[in-house]
């Protein structure tokens, strides 16, 4: 590592407070690491071979070569530069372990059943191989759409107002209701609605719109939130540039605040659908499940995907791996449809997003 | 067209604390008023209580009288909406709405306030206020562009644009030329010493030469001290404050002796 450490240049006087340093060539510290991490598998192979004490000897002899060659050639505070980058990469790279591994899993054990017949076929009288999740690819964008429905005029009105109109009191314990909120656990809210309907329509009453309220209540404090603070990033000038026209409150409020935060409070919106798209408890109490395709969100149960796959995986019958590649799959579908709603968050902000022209 | 504010008496609150205490001061039509004074002394306060801007902002309120063409802007039966809509208003920063293009900036205030308008007379409106904001010939034929596409001094023009395309009595300008080079300055100077002959003008800058090339009149607003109200020391013909001020303190802030 010697022949890597440039030959110091003749030092200037030292009051100058700038001076050249020695420094490592550019590489230098990824090789160093390189190395350490090499020789974290040979010490891991004499304790008998194993990917995770390779990578845990590695990581630490890699950062440990870097800090000390820095230390010893470049000083004190390049070292410590060059520890915190070693660290804050690490703690990526850690973070990024369970979702690679998630994804890997769900797309391994979840690809051989993505095929026509998943997506065309119900489980109507299905018991073993076969059948597919048609009925609760739609219940459950059926069910996502009306909890939207719900929350969306419920929780923008409700940021309008924190930002544009309440003051005080309100204002802070509406804030302070809509934290709580958010935390309430979703099998509460799950509750909440069975309870709700119960209490209108009586025992036993199954409804996908009940599923709907439930979703609601876990989505309407996402939606607040996240419009809230899209609502406040709007510029005051603007405001009252449109108040200094003789605009009224209300109609700056629609036609200047709005639009300006539009891609924004889009982005917010789609982003609170991914959140509850995948909720599976307070769907399992309130909208339960059923083999055949039901459209009708206002009669009888329906079947959604995270229930599907919960059911499938559980209460498997006699052909138990045709169950379990089904639920598996079933996770597969929820993960693109995530996945799919940020892509369209991503898309509206950038295609709705004030441009400069510029 | 334009006209006379009578303001007598006007306390300025936000919240408890008073900022501006007993403003008396006529503002004549057809002519530039500056409004000049140390930061902090209560001049924006000033103007934005005169067309009712001051109270958008929580808690804050104004006792007095503002009186234009006989009648009371803090009135009780009064709609601040119809103030704003006859004294209208440019900022210290130039903010076009982001969202539309300069076309739609100008008439925006017609728009926004579902006034319906022919397409032509739309355009007419277009043109004539750009005209007047001397912005036309820059901006003609890129009207479907974004107004934040322009320079700084073209997106203040274009705020003047929008704000006379109303026809506004009365123009209230916030240090209009703070955030601009001297050549935005000199437009949006020569362009108020047009716009006088319809509107009447106040302005809010820090810049004394500024104030002593634009306008007729001029008042200096000091304060005693931190937390002190802010007061209208002097008021008087701008030759006059500029060459033989009355108060000793506008001599001294007008000499650079202090502020």
């Amino acid at each position: 590592m010697s022949t890597a450490v440039q030959s110091a240049p003749e030092r200037p006087a030292p009051q100058s407070a700038v001076r050249s340093r020695r420094r490592l060539p550019r590489l230098a510290p990824l090789g160093l690491y390189l190395a350490g991490i090499a020789l974290g598998a040979g010490l891991s192979a004499l304790t008998g071979f194993g990917v995770v004490s390779t990578v845990i000897y590695g990581v630490l002899l890699g950062t440990l070569a870097v800090y000390v060659v820095t230390r010893a050639v470049e000083g004190p505070r390049k070292a410590t530069d060059r520890l915190v980058t070693c660290l804050v990469t690490t703690a990526f790279g850690l973070a990024m372990v369970p979702l690679v591994s998630l994804v890997w899993t769900v797309l391994d054990n979840g690809l051989p059943r993505l095929d026509g017949q998943f997506f065309t076929n119900s489980m109507f009288r299905v018991v073993g191989e076969g059948g597919g999740a048609y009925h609760a690819i739609l219940g459950t964008l059926i069910i996502t759409a009306l909890a939207t429905l719900i929350s969306v005029p419920i929780g923008l009105m409700t940021a309008i107002y924190l930002v544009e109109y309440a003051t005080g009191r309100l204002k802070r314990s509406i804030t302070f209701f809509v934290d709580v909120m958010t935390g309430i656990p979703s099998i509460v809210a799950g509750l909440f609605a069975f309870a709700l309907f119960t209490l209108l329509f009586g025992n036993d009453v199954r409804m996908g719109v009940m599923g709907a309220v439930a979703l609601s209540v876990l989505m309407i404090p996402v939606v607040v939130r996240s419009c809230e603070e899209v609502l406040k990033l709007v510029p005051n000038e603007l405001r009252e540039a449109s108040y200094a026209l003789g605009v009224p409150k209300w109609r700056t409020v629609v036609k200047v605040v709005l639009p300006t935060a539009i891609a924004g409070l889009g982005t917010g919106i789609t982003l609170s659908v991914a959140r509850v798209v995948g909720e599976t408890a307070p769907l399992l109490v309130t909208v339960g499940l059923i083999t055949g395709t039901n459209l009708n969100p206002f009669d009888g149960r329906m079947a959604t995907l995270p229930v599907f796959a919960y059911y499938q995986l559980t209460q498997p019958g006699t052909a138990t791996q045709a169950f379990l590649d089904r639920a598996w799959t079933a996770a597969l579908v929820l993960i693109i449809l995530v996945m799919a709603l940020n892509v369209v968050a991503r898309l509206i902000s950038r295609f709705f997003a004030p441009s400069t022209g510029r | 067209m334009a006209k006379r504010i009578e303001v007598s008496d006007l306390n300025i609150y936000y919240g408890n604390f008073l900022a501006v205490e007993g403003v008396t001061i006529s503002i004549e039509p057809r002519s530039i008023t500056a409004l000049i004074g140390p930061s902090g002394c209560g001049k924006s306060t000033f103007l934005r209580s005169l067309n009712r801007m001051h109270e958008v902002l929580p808690g804050a309120r104004v006792e007095g009288k503002v009186v234009m063409d006989g009648h009371d802007l803090y009135g009780a039966d009064v709609d601040p909406v119809d103030v704003r809509r006859q004294i209208g208003m440019v900022f210290q920063r130039p903010n076009p709405f982001p969202t539309m293009s300069i076309y739609d900036n100008v008439v925006a205030g017609n728009r926004l306030n579902n006034r319906r308008m022919k397409k032509s007379e739309a355009d007419e409106l277009v043109e004539k206020s750009l005209r007047g904001a001397n912005l036309w010939n820059e901006v003609k034929d890129r009207l479907d562009r974004p107004g934040s596409s322009l320079s700084g001094g073209q997106q203040q023009r274009l705020c003047i644009a929008r704000a006379i395309a109303v026809e506004p009595d009365v123009l209230l300008m916030d240090e209009p030329c703070s955030a601009l080079d001297p050549i935005s300055t000199l437009a949006i100077e020569d362009l108020m010493a047009e716009l006088k002959d319809r509107f009447t003008i106040v302005i809010v800058t820090h810049n004394m030469q500024q104030a002593a090339r634009v306008s007729e009149s001029t008042g200096f607003f000091n304060l005693s001290g931190v937390g002190q109200p802010g007061r209208l020391i002097e008021f008087n013909p701008t030759e006059k404050i500029f060459s033989n001020p009355d108060q000793k303190a506008t001599e001294d802030y007008i000499s650079g002796r202090f502020g």
